[in-house]
């Protein structure tokens, strides 16, 4: 009897975060019916629905991609830059002395405060629309990987030294993989602010985009088409978080261990 | 007969953060003869890691000379093989990965004569059915094999061991030692094994130095002469307690350095003034 009671508590912790998120929406719908505030403060989940099948599936993947190609280039640019330069920062304690500062200076200025002036430098096309993502998303990789390596054991490093390896292979061989579980927790906060990059890009400048698509929308007064992209964003960037996840998961399943040493 | 290696009166110093300089070792002299096991003995702060450090040649020494077969030690050698305090494992790595990786590290590939090696070093040291286990799946002990087994795979002249069972609960602490002694009776080695432990000390080695602190000096060499191959019996015999006894009391009541640390002491205060 008590182990099946443990059994249904169990699994009734799995499926809690699912039914917290289901018992929302008829939560909101009644608040919506009880107090009948117009669309415009806050619009229903039925409204919000209808809104979003009226608009063309066509029209939901051209902005949905438009999005997910500057945030998904942007993180992948992100990773190709910051990963080198955290090995460089942790291989030279002069390049990290110069770099670091830098670093921090970038990651104290406020990017949606940059988004503009870029737009303004450098157009309105892709380029810097990836430029803000990038900047946006480099600093928790940079941060993560760095602590990473250096986290590596010094009996490692030891070893490495007393076999006469050269100095690339101990960044390569030892201290990187070392480091992906930390690169890992960094690419889930990255991947989520790489979203929240491209977002804000399109809402400096763009002609389309699921932040673009908001404004647009919100600019004629159609706020439960804005809720119906809203809700859209947060779906794409939970799938691509969790994608993250399942990367790890299958790939690198290692770095899930908790290490006993 | 040359000795295998040789400390002749090594000084070492070094640095703290705040730039003070520190003296780690200071006159320290010994040898270790082909296939003999030494094991340090001494408290926290007495220069054993330095003294470890300076034998794999990652350091060079302030003052005096480190020899490995008579010549000076300025680089690693391929001669010697660690075993730390933790496995520090690969965890990326499987157990025949893990003992693999120092050939693979150093020259990118490995011959399959070496893979046979690293496999019958696996069995040696009793993990033949865990080749392909993760070390996350491996308990302390049995990843310290695998640490072991790894330190042997270049087949080194000299192995030096970092107080390599400090990690380990106290049971599986007599069980590798006594595993230990049948190792190396299976493929002599020359062995530095630094400890904490008296008793383990004085079951494995041949001749166990003692350490006193701040700084590192050599207090005292004493043979352990008890008979060999040692057993789970030798720790029953009247000599082993007695080796103990002698070793216990030179290291809580040194004789001929008490005078030296009361000078010491001095020192400090008038420093501290």
């Amino acid at each position: 009897m008590r182990g099946q009671n443990n059994s249904f508590k169990q699994r009734l912790q799995s499926y809690l975060p699912a039914i917290s998120l289901l018992l929302i929406i008829p939560i909101w719908q009644l608040v919506c019916s009880l107090f009948e505030f117009p669309p415009y403060i806050l619009p229903s989940p039925t409204m919000i629905f209808d809104a979003f099948v009226q608009v063309e599936s066509a029209r939901w993947v051209m902005h949905l991609w438009a999005t997910l190609r500057v945030a998904l280039f942007g993180f992948i640019l992100s990773l190709c830059i910051s990963i080198p330069l955290a090995m460089m920062m942790v291989s030279s304690k002069y390049l990290s002395k110069t770099l670091y500062p830098l670093l921090v200076v970038i990651q104290s200025t406020p990017v949606v405060a940059i988004a503009p002036l870029l737009i303004t430098m450098f157009g309105s096309g892709e380029g810097p629309r990836l430029a803000i993502t990038c900047l946006i998303t480099f600093f928790p990789l940079v941060v993560s990987a760095t602590t990473g390596m250096l986290s590596t054991p010094p009996e490692l490093i030891d070893l490495s030294r007393s076999l006469r390896a050269a100095r690339y292979k101990e960044i390569f061989y030892i201290r990187l993989p070392y480091a992906l579980p930390h690169i890992f927790s960094g690419m889930k906060v990255a991947i989520t602010l790489a979203i929240i990059g491209a977002v804000v890009a399109e809402f400096v400048a763009a002609e389309q985009g699921l932040g673009y698509f908001i404004q647009f929308s919100t600019s004629f007064f159609k706020v439960p088409q804005a809720f119906a992209a809203l809700i859209f964003l947060a779906v794409v960037s939970l799938i691509l978080f969790k994608t993250v996840y399942w990367v790890q998961k299958y790939f690198f399943a290692w770095t899930l261990n908790k290490e006993k040493s | 007969m040359k000795p295998y290696v040789s400390f002749n009166s090594v000084s070492h110093f070094y640095e703290t953060d705040e730039g003070q300089q520190v003296e780690a070792l200071r006159n320290v002299d010994f040898h270790i003869e082909k296939h003999q096991f030494v094991a340090v003995v001494g408290p926290s702060g007495c220069g054993k890691s330095t003294l470890l450090k300076l034998l794999t040649g990652l350091l060079r020494p302030a003052g005096g000379q480190v020899k490995i077969f008579g010549t000076p030690v300025t680089e690693p050698r391929d001669e010697i093989g660690i075993v730390f305090q933790q496995p520090t494992l690969l965890p990326w790595l499987n157990v025949l990965e893990n003992v693999m990786f120092p050939i693979k590290h150093k020259r990118g590939r490995i011959s399959s004569k070496e893979k046979e090696q690293a496999l019958s070093l696996i069995k040696m040291v009793g993990l033949d059915d865990f080749s392909q286990r993760m070390p996350s799946e491996l308990s302390g002990g049995m990843q310290q094999r695998v640490g072991i087994a790894r330190a042997l795979l270049l087949d080194p002249e000299i192995l030096i061991m970092d107080e390599p069972f400090s990690a380990l609960d106290a049971l599986t602490r007599e069980e590798m030692g006594f595993d230990l002694l049948r190792i190396w009776n299976q493929s002599p080695k020359t062995v530095l094994f630094i400890t904490h432990s008296i008793t383990e000390a004085v079951l494995l080695a041949d001749k166990v130095l003692i350490m006193s602190p701040r700084p590192g000096r050599l207090s005292e060499e004493i043979f352990i002469d008890l008979p060999r191959p040692r057993s789970a019996e030798t720790v029953k015999e009247k000599a082993f307690a007695e080796y103990s006894d002698r070793i216990r009391q030179q290291i809580y009541h040194p004789r001929e350095f008490t005078v030296v640390s009361n000078e010491s002491k001095v020192k400090q205060e008038v420093s501290n003034l």
